[in-house]
C-alpha cells in the first residue's frame, strides 16, 4: 500500500488528472447533481464568495458611481510614463517573489528535517512578526543595517573601498520585501511539508532512501504544489508595495501601480482613474500568476490513516550541518532589521508610553480589531477551501468550473485591490445611507479579514486536503457531513494550520495602515496609526517605541494562537 | 405594523437629537497632530467651550490632503461645520467642491503677503526649509542654486509630490525660483537625492537616523528641537532666493453655515485665546493676534529674506504639469 502511495507521488500528476488519479481518491457519488447542491461545503464557499464579491465589487460601484461624470482623468492614465511603471512594478514583484521563494523552499525544507532545532517553534513564531510591522517600521529597521548610517556601513565602506551609498534602488527594495516574504513563504512552505504522512518517512527509511532522493520523490512533490500558490502571494504582496518601494527605492524612477492609485485618490481625487489602474492592477496580476500555475503540480495525498508514528529520518552530518548554516542565515537576515527596531524602541520612554492613556486604547483597540479580522478570515478561507475540495472531488476529471476556479485562485485577487480603494468606495457609497463614522471599525475589520484570507487560505489548504483524501469516503460512507464533519473529523488535523493562519491574518490586521488611513479618526485609533502619528509630529523616540509595543503585541497574539493550536495534541 | 414603524422612528429622533438639545454643538474637522494631547486641539477646545458655552468635538484624521478628501467623501451630507487645516495649495479644489460656505468679516489676521480670501481663513503659516545636521554638515548650502549645484555626496532626502504636502511645495519652490529651467534643476538635483519619500514622517525619520545630512522640512523644526529636546543640532538653512510659504487656513462647510457657532469660531481662531497656542503646540508662526511673546528659540529660526508664494488658482491649474515635469525629470 505504502509502496502505491510512493509511486503517485512521484513523478507528479497532471493537474487535471490529479483528482481521479488515485482509485481510492474517488468518493461513492450519490450522482453528480444531488451531491452538489446537498453538500454544506460548496455552500459555505459560495457564501464566503459572495461576501468577498460584494465588498470589492460593492466599492467598485461607489468609487464609479462618483466618477461616473469624469472619464477623462481614467484615460489619461494611459501615457508613456504608465508604461515605465507597469514595466517596474513587475520586474520588482518578479524579483523579489524569486528571491523570497527560492530560498524559502530550501529554508522551509530544511526545518522539516530537523524538527528538534533548537528553538524552532520560536522561530517560527518570529517570522509571523514583519507581516505586522508596518512598512516605514521595517525599512527603518533594514536602514538601521545597511544603510548609510547603518551598523555595517563600516565593513561594507572597507569592502567596497570608499563611502558606503547605502541600499537605496532596487536592492534596498529587494532587501525589504525578502524580508516580509522569505519568512512568510518559508511558513507557507513548512505547513505543506508537515502534511507529508509520516508512512511516506517510514517507508523511505526502510528503503534506505538518501536526502537526495528523498528530496525528489517525497519533498519536491509536496512543495511543488505549493509553489504556485506561495509565489502568487509574494509576487501580489510586492507588486502592491507602496511605502517600501518609494522609501527605499531612491526616486520617482522607482513607482509602482499602487503609487499611481494613492495619487489618483488623494491629491487627485479621480475616483474613475484610481479604479481604472486598479483593474490594470489585477489584469497584470492575473496573467503572472496563470503563468505561475505551470509550474505547480497537485499532488495525490495519502488516503490512508496514518499508522506509522511521527518518526523522523537520520539526517547525516554533512546535511546537517547545510541545513543548520541555512537556519541560521535566514533567520539573522530575518532577526537582524527586528533587533534594531527592539534596539530602537528601548531608547524610548517606554514607562511614560505604557502608562499614556491613547496608547493602552490604540494597544486594545488593535488586539480587538485584529482577532476580529483574524476571526473572520479564517472562516472565509476554511469555506473557500472547503467548497473547492468538494467540488475538486465532484468534478472527477475534466476542467474546472468557473466557481472552482473563483474559490482556488480567484479569490486570492483581492490582496491587489488597494484597500484604500475598498475603502473609499464602501465610504461613497455608505454615506448616503448613514453615518460613516459609526461603521469605520465594522469596515477595518472586514477590509483587514477578506484582505488576510488568501494568507490564511494557503496555510489551511495543504492540511484540509491532505485530511480530506483520508476521510472522504469514511466520512462518505459514514454519512458524517456539515458540522459534525467538521468538528469530529476535520477539527483534529485543522488545529494546528487554522492557528497558522490565525496568526498570520492577526499579524497582517495588526500592521494594517491602508484601511485605517482613510477611516481612522480619534475614536478608532490603532497602534499603527498612533505610531505614525508620532512620527509626523517630530515624535520618532516614541514611534520607536511604539513599533517595539507593536511588535511585542503581535508576537504574544502569535504565541497564543500557536499554543491554542497545539494544546492538545503535543505531538503534532 | 405602521405604527410600530412609527414610534420606533420617534423613539430613534429623541435618542439622536437629545445631545443635541441640551447644548449647542461645533463639529470641526482637522488632522491629528492638532488634536493630539500635545497639539493645540485640548487648549482650543477648552477656550472655545468656556466661551461660547457650547460643546466642541474635534473630529481628526491624518492629515490636509487627508482631511479635504474626508469632506469630499461625505459630500453635503458631512457632519462639519468648520474644516481646520487645509494649505492654500489645496483651497482652489476645496472651492471647486462647492461644499464651503463664505465667511464673514474677520479681523486681525496677519500673514506674509497679506490675507484676502472669501471662503478660507488663515490660522497658522510656516516656511519651508532644508533642515540639516549641524553635526554631519559643516558648510549648509546658502540658497537653492547652492543646494542645486552642490557636492553629490551631501545627500538630502525630500518627499514625493504625488503624495506629500512638503513635497508639493518643494516642486513649487523650485518652480518659483527656476521657473522654465525647473526641469533642468531638478536634473541636476537629482544626484543629490538620496531618497524620495511618500511622507514627512518618513523623510525626516530617515533624516534623523542620520541616513542624510539634509531633509526637507520647515523652518520651525529647529524650534522643536530647541525647545523640547534642548538640542540646537538640527538647523535650517537660510536660502539667498527665498522661502517658500505654507498658510494653513480654516473654513466654514455648507453644513456649518446653518450653525451661528461656526462664525463664532473663525473669529476666536484669529485671537489670542487660539493663537498663544500655536506656535509651541503645531510649532508654526501664529497667523493672528497674539498676547504671548514668542518663545525666544523661535527669535533664533531663519528669516525668509524674501516669502515665495504661487495663487491657490495657479497652483490648481498648473500642479499637474508640473508634477509630470518633475517626474519627467526626476525618473531619467
Amino acid at each position: 500500500m505504502g509502496a502505491a502511495t510512493l509511486k503517485t507521488a512521484s513523478p507528479p500528476p497532471r493537474p487535471a488528472d490529479a483528482a481521479s488519479r488515485h482509485p481510492l481518491a474517488d468518493p461513492p457519488h450519490k450522482g453528480e447533481g444531488g451531491r452538489r447542491a446537498s453538500d454544506p461545503r460548496i455552500t459555505a464557499g459560495i457564501i464566503a464568495l459572495g461576501a468577498i464579491a460584494l465588498l470589492i465589487c460593492g466599492a467598485f460601484a461607489g468609487l464609479l458611481f462618483e466618477g461616473a461624470h469624469d472619464f477623462s482623468g481614467a484615460w489619461a492614465a494611459f501615457d508613456p510614463y504608465l508604461l515605465r511603471v507597469v514595466r517596474f512594478t513587475l520586474w520588482q514583484a518578479a524579483l523579489s517573489t524569486l528571491l523570497s521563494v527560492g530560498p524559502a523552499l530550501l529554508v522551509a525544507r530544511a526545518l522539516s528535517r530537523h524538527p528538534r532545532f533548537p528553538g524552532r517553534a520560536f522561530i517560527l513564531q518570529l517570522f509571523a512578526v514583519p507581516l505586522a510591522l508596518p512598512a516605514i517600521v521595517a525599512a527603518l529597521g533594514i536602514l538601521a543595517l545597511y544603510g548609510r548610517a547603518g551598523y555595517f556601513a563600516g565593513v561594507f565602506a572597507v569592502i567596497g573601498g570608499g563611502s558606503w551609498p547605502g541600499i537605496y534602488g532596487l536592492s534596498g527594495i529587494l532587501v525589504a520585501h525578502v524580508f516580509f516574504n522569505l519568512p512568510l513563504s518559508v511558513r507557507l512552505f513548512l505547513e505543506a511539508l508537515q502534511t507529508i504522512p509520516a508512512d511516506q518517512w517510514r517507508l523511505a527509511s526502510q528503503l534506505g532512501m538518501g536526502a537526495r532522493p528523498a528530496f525528489r520523490l517525497i519533498e519536491w512533490p509536496t512543495l511543488r504544489a505549493a509553489l504556485p500558490g506561495v509565489a502568487g502571494l509574494v509576487f501580489m504582496l510586492c507588486i502592491t508595495s507602496f511605502t517600501i518601494v518609494l522609501t527605499l527605492g531612491g526616486g520617482p524612477a522607482a513607482t509602482t501601480l499602487e503609487v499611481g492609485i494613492y495619487q489618483a485618490l488623494r491629491f487627485d481625487f479621480d475616483p474613475a482613474r484610481a479604479v481604472t489602474l486598479t483593474l490594470l492592477q489585477i489584469a497584470l496580476t492575473f496573467v503572472v500568476v496563470l503563468a505561475l500555475t505551470r509550474l505547480g503540480a497537485n499532488v495525490a495525498g495519502d488516503t490512508n490513516l496514518p499508522v506509522a508514528p511521527r518518526r523522523y529520518l537520520s539526517v547525516n552530518g554533512t546535511e546537517t550541518l547545510l541545513n543548520v548554516v541555512l537556519i541560521v542565515l535566514a533567520l539573522l537576515f530575518v532577526v537582524g532589521p527586528m533587533a534594531a527596531t527592539v534596539m530602537a524602541g528601548l531608547g524610548a520612554d517606554l514607562g511614560r508610553l505604557a502608562g499614556e492613556v491613547v496608547v493602552r486604547q490604540a494597544t486594545l483597540t488593535s488586539a480587538v480589531l485584529a482577532f476580529l479580522s483574524a476571526l473572520l478570515s479564517v472562516a472565509l478561507s476554511l469555506a473557500l477551501t472547503m467548497a473547492r475540495r468538494a467540488l475538486a472531488l465532484n468534478r472527477r476529471s475534466g476542467a474546472k468550473t468557473m466557481l472552482e476556479h473563483a474559490a482556488d485562485t480567484g479569490a486570492g485577487f483581492v490582496l491587489v485591490v488597494p484597500p484604500i480603494v475598498v475603502g473609499a468606495g464602501w465610504f461613497l457609497l455608505l454615506r448616503h445611507v448613514g453615518d460613516v463614522f459609526a461603521i469605520a471599525p465594522v469596515m477595518v475589520v472586514t477590509v483587514n479579514a477578506v484582505m488576510a484570507m488568501p494568507f490564511a487560505l494557503r496555510a489551511v489548504r495543504p492540511a484540509y486536503d491532505a485530511a480530506s483524501e483520508r476521510h472522504e469516503r469514511l466520512c462518505a460512507q459514514l454519512g458524517i457531513t456539515g458540522w459534525n464533519r467538521l468538528m469530529l473529523v476535520d477539527w483534529p488535523s485543522l488545529r494546528r494550520p487554522l492557528a497558522t493562519a490565525f496568526a498570520f491574518a492577526m499579524a497582517l490586521s495588526l500592521g494594517d495602515l491602508g484601511v485605517i488611513a482613510l477611516f481612522g479618526s480619534d475614536s478608532v485609533q490603532t497602534l499603527p496609526y498612533l505610531l505614525l502619528a508620532r512620527m509626523g509630529s517630530y515624535r520618532t523616540q516614541d514611534a520607536a517605541g511604539l513599533a517595539l509595543l507593536l511588535g511585542l503585541v503581535c508576537l504574544a497574539l502569535i504565541m497564543a494562537a500557536h499554543w491554542l493550536g497545539t494544546e492538545k495534541n503535543r505531538d503534532a | 405594523m405602521r405604527t410600530l414603524f412609527y414610534s420606533l422612528a420617534t423613539a430613534m429622533v429623541v435618542v439622536l437629537s437629545g445631545p443635541a438639545l441640551a447644548k449647542d454643538k461645533l463639529t470641526i474637522y482637522t488632522y491629528e497632530s492638532f488634536t493630539a494631547d500635545w497639539g493645540p486641539g485640548p487648549v482650543v477646545k477648552k477656550e472655545f467651550e468656556a466661551e461660547c458655552g457650547c460643546d466642541v468635538d474635534f473630529v481628526s484624521v491624518a492629515d490636509g490632503v487627508a482631511l479635504l478628501n474626508r469632506v469630499r467623501l461625505e459630500g453635503a451630507s458631512t457632519k462639519a461645520d468648520i474644516v481646520l487645516g487645509l494649505d492654500t495649495n489645496l483651497t482652489a479644489d476645496a472651492k471647486a467642491t462647492g461644499l464651503f460656505a463664505p465667511h464673514g468679516a474677520v479681523s486681525d489676521v496677519n500673514v506674509p503677503g497679506g490675507w484676502s480670501d472669501d471662503t478660507f481663513v488663515p490660522f497658522d503659516y510656516g516656511y519651508f526649509a532644508v533642515v540639516y545636521d549641524t553635526e554631519k554638515l559643516k558648510t549648509p548650502p546658502k540658497s537653492l542654486k547652492d543646494l542645486v549645484e552642490g557636492s553629490a555626496d551631501d545627500k538630502i532626502v525630500i518627499q514625493d509630490p504625488r503624495t506629500s504636502t512638503p513635497g508639493l511645495g518643494l516642486l513649487l519652490w523650485v518652480k518659483s525660483v527656476y521657473g522654465d529651467k525647473a526641469p533642468e534643476a531638478w536634473a541636476k538635483l537629482k544626484s543629490k537625492v538620496l531618497t524620495v519619500t511618500p511622507g514627512w514622517s518618513e523623510a525626516y525619520g530617515l533624516f534623523t537616523k542620520g541616513e542624510a545630512p539634509m531633509v526637507l522640512s520647515y523652518t520651525t523644526s529647529p524650534a522643536y528641537h530647541m525647545v523640547a529636546e534642548n538640542t540646537e543640532r538640527y538647523q535650517a538653512a537660510s536660502f539667498e532666493e527665498g522661502e517658500y510659504l505654507q498658510i494653513e487656513v480654516a473654513g466654514i462647510t455648507t453644513t456649518g453655515a446653518k450653525n451661528p457657532l461656526a462664525e463664532k469660531f473663525l473669529a476666536f481662531m484669529t485671537g489670542p485665546k487660539f493663537q498663544d497656542a500655536i506656535p509651541e503646540t503645531n510649532w508654526m508662526f501664529p497667523a493672528g493676534k497674539t498676547d504671548k511673546p514668542l518663545n525666544p528659540a523661535f527669535d533664533k529660526l531663519v528669516k525668509p529674506t524674501k516669502t515665495l508664494l504661487f495663487s491657490p488658482e495657479e497652483v490648481a491649474a498648473n500642479r499637474k504639469a508640473w508634477v509630470d515635469e518633475w517626474l519627467a525629470a526626476m525618473s531619467k
